[in-house]
Formats: C-alpha cells, sequence, structure tokens
C-alpha cells in the first residue's frame, strides 16, 4: 500500500479544466438576435406557446437595464456578443453510456459520473453545453411514476405538466438573467415525484461546460406532489479558458402539502465562468425546503437561493458555502419570504476568501403582514485567511407582522497563530493546519452531503488551498 | 551519547522583552524533571520556544535534540522527531472531530499507515485507560470543553503519539482531584527507558503522582536551584521567596 501524502497535488486544469475538441452537431452564430431565440425553439420543435414564452422573456431581456447593485464592475464586463446561446453536441440524449460520443462519454467518466451512478444514485442526467448527452433512471423509480426527465424532454413528454408550472415560481420578469434563461434556456432537468412517493436515492445532473465562449442555460423545474420526498443534486465543471464563458440558470422548485424537497449544489466552476442563476422554491402547508448550495470557482457567483413559504407551517433550511480565491467574487446569500402563519426558516452562511478573493453574504429575509408566529434565524460566518482578502455582508430584513422570533448572527473570523501553532505541534504542516481548519469551518456544510460528495468538497477545499485552481 | 534534549545558555526574547537569560538543562531518556518557579519566571516560554513558536525569539544559546541543534526548526518538523507539548491553554478547533484530528496528527508524525491502519482500536485504549466515554471522539476538538477535558484530552494525544520528550506545561492546573489522578496516570503510562519528560509546575502537587528525579527551579529567565524529588515538598512549605534571597546573596 502506498502512503497517500496529506495533501494531493492534483490541480483544477488536469482535473477539470481539459477540454475536448468541438464536434458539435450544431452551433448558432455567436451573440444573442431574435431569430436565434426563434431557431432554438425551432430546432427543439417547441409548441407555440413555448416559442411565445420564449420571445416574450427576450423582449423583457432587452429591456432590462443590468443590475445596479452587487459587483456592477464585473457585471458590465460581459460581452454578450461574443457569447454562443446554444450548443448542441449529439443527436439524441443516451440511455447507455456506450451510445455517448467517445469524446463526451470519456470526458464523463474522467468526472467519474457513471461511477457515482452505479454506486449510490437513482438516477443521472448529464449535461455537456446546451444539451443533455445521458439520461437513466432507476426502474422502480419509474414504476413509482417518479418522472425524471432532461427539461427538453419533459417538455416533450408531459407539455401540460410543464406548462401549468414553467415561470411560476421564477417568471421572466424577475431579473435580468432570469429573462435571458427563459429567452434561451436548453437543457436542465424535469423532476415530478407523485404523491407520497419517497425517493431514497439522490437524483443527479452534472452540467459540464465544453466549447470556449460557451453559454450555459440550463432550467430546471422540480415538483414534490404532496407528502412525496427528493434529493436531487447537481455538479458542475467547465474547461479553463482565457475568454468567458456565462452560466445562467433558472431553477424552480415546488413543495406541494407536507413534501420535502432537498437540493444540493456543488459548483466547482473555471476561473473564467461568470455563474449568475436564480433559484427560487415555494413551499406550501407543511412542507420542507431544503437548499445545500456550495460555490467554489467562477470569475463571479452570484446565486441567492430562496424560498417562498406560502402554507401554513412549511420550514425552510438554507446552508451556503462559498470559496473565494485570487480574482473571485463569490456573491451568495439567501432570501426567506414568509407569506404564511406558523412558517420558519434557518439561513447559515459560511465563506472563505483567500488570496485577494472576495466573498459577499446577501440575504433577504421578507415577512409579510399575514403571516404571524413566524421563526427565523440567519447566521453568517465569514473566514478571512490572508489580509488581502475581503468579507462583506448585506442582510436585509421587511419585517411586516407581529409574533415574529428573530434571530441573525455574524461573525468574522482570522486564523489565528496560536491555533496554526497547536496543530504544527501535533505534527501537522502550516498548510496542512489551514486545510483542517478550514474543513472544519465548513463542517456544518459537509456534514449535509452524502459521504461521497462531503469526500470531493474536502478534496476541492484542499486544491483551493493550494491555489492551483485555474 | 548525545542527551535526549540539551538546552545550552539558551536567551529567548518576547516582543523584543527579554525573558530566558541562560536557560541550561540536560534531560536524559527514561527522566522525568520537573520544572517549578513562580509566575512569571519564563515556565511557559521556555516550553513553548522548545516547540518552535514564532512568537518567541532565541537570541543566544542553543537547543539540541539526541545532539542535532533544532534551535531554527520548524514546530511540525520537531513534532515528528518525537517532541510533544501539552498545552497549558489548548486551542479548540471547531467543526474538527476528535478523531479526526488524532488520526490526521498520528499519520503526520509516524509517517506510516501502520499506526493509522490501527487506529480505532489503539484510540478505544487509550481513552479506556483515561476514563474517557467514546462520543468524546466525536465532539469537536476543545469546542466547548471543560478545563478538565481540555487536559484530559491534551493527555489522550500524548498517549496515542508516544512521544520521546514530553513537555507539560501546568498540565495538572484546574484539575480537580480525579481529573489529576487521571491525567498523571496518562503521564506514568508513557514514561519508561525510552521517553524523557519534562513536567512544569507551579505547584507540587502533581508531584505526588508522577514523581520527578529531577526539580529546577526557574526564577527571573535562569534555572537557579536544581535538586532532587525532596525539594518540590521544600518549595511547598517554604515557597520561593527564599531562594530569591539566596539568589541575590549569590548575585552579591
Amino acid at each position: 500500500m502506498t502512503t497517500k501524502p496529506l495533501i494531493d497535488k492534483d490541480d483544477y486544469q488536469t482535473k477539470y479544466g481539459f477540454h475536448d475538441p468541438e464536434k458539435y452537431l450544431f452551433k448558432a452564430d455567436k451573440g444573442l438576435t431574435r431569430d436565434v431565440v426563434i431557431d432554438i425553439s425551432k430546432r427543439k420543435s417547441e409548441p407555440q406557446w413555448m416559442l411565445d414564452f420564449r420571445l416574450k422573456a427576450y423582449d423583457i431581456y432587452l429591456s432590462k437595464p443590468m443590475p445596479t447593485w452587487g459587483n456592477t464592475q464585473l457585471l458590465n464586463a460581459i460581452n454578450f456578443d461574443d457569447i454562443y446561446y446554444y450548443l448542441k453536441p449529439s443527436k439524441n440524449t443516451a440511455d447507455n453510456w456506450d451510445q455517448v460520443p467517445t469524446d463526451i462519454k470519456n470526458t464523463f467518466t474522467k468526472l467519474g459520473i457513471p461511477q457515482a451512478e452505479q454506486k449510490f444514485l437513482a438516477g443521472v442526467t448529464a449535461q455537456y453545453d446546451s444539451e443533455a448527452v445521458y439520461h437513466q433512471i432507476n426502474k422502480e423509480l419509474e414504476k413509482q411514476g417518479v418522472i425524471f426527465l432532461d427539461m427538453d424532454a419533459g417538455l416533450r413528454e408531459f407539455p401540460d405538466l410543464v406548462r401549468e408550472y414553467f415561470g411560476t415560481v421564477i417568471p421572466a420578469m424577475d431579473n435580468k438573467f432570469a429573462a435571458l434563461n427563459s429567452a434561451v434556456w436548453s437543457g436542465g432537468s424535469f423532476v415530478y415525484v407523485p404523491k407520497n412517493a419517497k425517493v431514497a436515492l439522490p437524483l443527479q445532473a452534472y452540467f459540464r461546460i465544453n466549447a470556449e465562449k460557451a453559454g450555459q442555460f440550463e432550467r430546471t423545474l422540480i415538483i414534490a406532489d404532496e407528502g412525496s420526498s427528493v434529493h436531487y443534486i447537481e455538479g458542475c465543471t467547465a474547461p479553463t479558458w482565457s475568454a468567458d464563458a456565462l452560466h445562467s440558470a433558472v431553477v424552480e422548485l415546488i413543495a406541494k402539502k407536507s413534501a420535502h424537497i432537498r437540493y444540493t449544489t456543488i459548483q466547482n466552476w473555471a476561473n473564467n465562468v461568470y455563474n449568475l442563476v436564480t433559484k427560487r422554491a415555494v413551499a406550501h402547508e407543511d412542507a420542507f425546503v431544503e437548499w445545500v448550495d456550495g460555490n467554489l470557482g467562477s470569475k463571479i457567483t452570484m446565486k441567492f437561493p430562496g424560498v417562498v413559504l406560502a402554507g401554513r407551517g412549511a420550514r425552510a433550511e438554507i446552508l451556503s458555502c462559498a470559496f473565494a480565491g485570487k480574482g473571485q467574487h463569490q456573491d451568495t446569500g439567501a432570501k426567506l419570504v414568509f407569506a404564511a402563519p406558523n412558517t420558519s426558516g434557518t439561513i447559515v452562511s459560511k465563506s472563505i476568501s483567500k488570496d485577494g478573493g472576495r466573498a459577499s453574504y446577501r440575504g433577504l429575509v421578507k415577512v409579510y403582514p399575514n403571516a404571524t408566529d413566524v421563526k427565523v434565524n440567519v447566521r453568517c460566518d465569514a473566514l478571512l485567511l490572508d489580509e488581502k482578502s475581503r468579507s462583506d455582508t448585506y442582510p436585509t430584513m421587511e419585517i411586516n407582522s407581529e409574533r415574529v422570533n428573530i434571530g441573525h448572527e455574524a461573525s468574522v473570523y482570522k486564523i489565528g497563530e496560536e491555533q496554526l501553532f497547536y496543530l504544527q505541534s501535533r505534527g501537522l504542516s502550516e498548510s496542512e493546519a489551514t486545510t483542517m481548519i478550514v474543513n472544519g469551518f465548513f463542517e456544518a456544510f459537509t456534514k449535509e452531503l452524502p459521504l461521497e460528495y462531503a469526500v470531493e468538497l474536502n478534496r476541492l477545499i484542499q486544491l483551493e488551498m493550494e491555489g492551483a485552481v485555474g | 551519547m548525545a542527551s535526549l534534549l540539551e538546552i545550552q545558555d539558551l536567551h529567548v526574547d518576547v516582543d523584543g522583552k527579554p525573558i530566558l537569560k541562560g536557560v541550561n538543562l540536560r534531560v536524559e531518556k527514561g527522566e522525568i524533571h520537573a520544572l517549578m518557579g513562580p509566575n512569571g519566571s519564563g515556565k511557559s516560554t521556555l516550553s513553548n520556544v522548545l516547540m518552535g513558536h514564532p512568537k518567541y525569539t532565541v537570541t543566544k544559546g542553543r537547543i539540541l535534540y539526541n545532539g542535532e541543534d533544532i534551535t531554527a526548526e520548524k514546530t511540525h518538523l520537531r513534532a515528528r522527531r518525537g517532541i510533544f507539548l501539552a498545552f497549558q491553554y489548548p486551542m479548540a478547533i471547531p467543526g474538527v472531530t476528535v478523531a479526526n484530528f488524532l488520526r490526521t496528527s498520528l499519520k503526520a508524525v509516524r509517517g506510516d499507515e501502520g499506526a493509522v491502519k490501527t487506529f480505532r482500536k489503539t484510540l478505544r485504549e487509550k481513552m479506556a485507560l483515561l476514563e474517557m466515554p467514546e462520543t468524546f471522539a466525536t465532539r469537536y476538538v476543545n469546542d466547548g470543553f471543560s478545563g478538565g477535558e481540555k487536559k484530559r484530552l491534551e493527555t489522550l494525544q500524548m498517549a496515542l503519539l508516544e512521544p520521546t520528550l514530553a513537555v507539560l506545561d501546568e498540565t495538572d492546573s484546574g484539575l480537580d482531584i480525579d481529573a489529576l489522578r487521571i491525567v498523571s496516570t496518562g503521564i506514568n503510562k508513557i514514561a519508561g527507558p525510552n521517553t524523557g519528560i519534562l513536567v512544569i509546575t507551579h505547584y507540587q502537587r502533581i508531584l505526588s503522582y508522577v514523581k520527578p528525579h529531577f526539580v529546577h527551579v526557574l526564577m527571573s529567565g535562569q534555572i537557579v536551584h536544581s535538586g532532587g524529588a525532596e525539594m518540590a515538598q521544600e518549595l511547598e512549605k517554604k515557597g520561593y521567596d527564599w531562594l530569591k534571597e539566596e539568589e541575590k546573596a549569590v548575585a552579591a
């Protein structure tokens, strides 16, 4: 047996930053026009209502200004004309890895997706740029009536169900990037869990950007019917290109009465990716929604998973962690909107900044007048690893109701000399000691992940700690 | 043959202020030494500088370990040589479990998989010896620990890492009689023909459980007196003042 070093010497470039030669079945012209939107819809043979939806969203996208808050300097640097909005990698979505084009299959094998599928997943969708190239679901689940498809297939096979819910949680009007996604969306997941069905093993989607200057606009819709439960996991990586890529997803969750949805994200984008994502859930009576959101990599991430507590007794937990390394801005946080009585919610945010990186917590807690007896707890911890790095918090509270119990704690830590000395006196080098403290800091997050993902996340953090990423 | 530990004319500054002013001390394998002295005499400085704390600057003198000069060596490399410091104020590492911390440390110090393979079994044995419940291993390192629990964890680490030189900095302070007995059991367990032990303490209380071969008195940054085990009782009875007088008399 060989002795493994405490810290692997891998780097992002070798593990994730590689790319395949570009052999696309179809690549739209660069830039976004009305014709590109129409073309995407036509190529997908969509119903008229979806084309109308896209075109309306396109108009909204054009009419909405860029956000005037957040890191406007980075946002305004996006060159929307220098991005490919639709890249179709293969003819069909395969249900057998052997039918996936070799390059693409090798990429996913290198990322460990088929292996994970065999070991501990109930279903997998693998998306490569704009389309799913592979999709499979456990037959038992299918028998129970669980639907797990890529979004395009969902629209083809269950148009009425999709039409009923699509864009109801996050309308195109929501923000400029939600409008952009609504206009050019492609891929993503469609999940429907029937009444009282319990999906024991997680469903996973993996999103891979391959092409240079690619835009990835997946669209995910998860509906958990009354009394059902589901855990959905997404992972994301991209090659290290010198030109910027844009990832702008929309994720809508609907948890009906007494349903439970847990949505886990571990994204690990290359440092040239703009990651501007809108995620929101509606929790009906006695429903429980959890966002477990891990953000590594990217140039800038703006993502604030939200839950609207719309039914009496609904609960929400949002757990967010972010690692901001050199040249990165992780602008993340959470939103809780209380619109019904006896609802409760928790936000825990953990961020680490290193090598001049910046981590911002941006949160909203809003309580409507009819929402009485609300309990909410917000906690954000930031860890600064050096003097160059930055952390800030922008908490907003709008409380318009009586009988609201609010707790809010925020703290900023630095790794102390005494802490390091203590660990070094037990044989750990300085970097091993720092990594241990960092892993401990994120523990509240990693302990919520399935074991395999927790191990993976700790490894990714090690990579970040070595500064070898991207 | 070289001594296990040899401190030669050690001068140490903290923030530019001289604290140790020429300490000489030799610890051989198989020996238990007690270093006593009043508050502010430099006891903790000596323990920290033996472990290589970056805040302490050696301005003169050397520390030899098995004949090798380790005065400028990094802390983790000293630990890997087998030097162990039981802290007076151990630090909390939130989110890191005792088991994970101990496993990582054992792997770092031993550098082989063998010790790690039998880790669970060894840990259970050592915890039983120190009368610690198994749930202790799943708690976060020193996070919310009582003073006694912190000292027990220090003792557990020592028992697991089996150092060749153990320096115990005020390990007895703040312990009730049961905890003191348990901690002493741990110290006596690692004592043996291949180990040197340096017990740094303000009181002689622990020395009725851990019998030293030699007792040294540190005052104003120098060892002013060395003797046998009986000296501890004498210090307990008479305090440190008479040594101060003696020191003055010698200086004059």
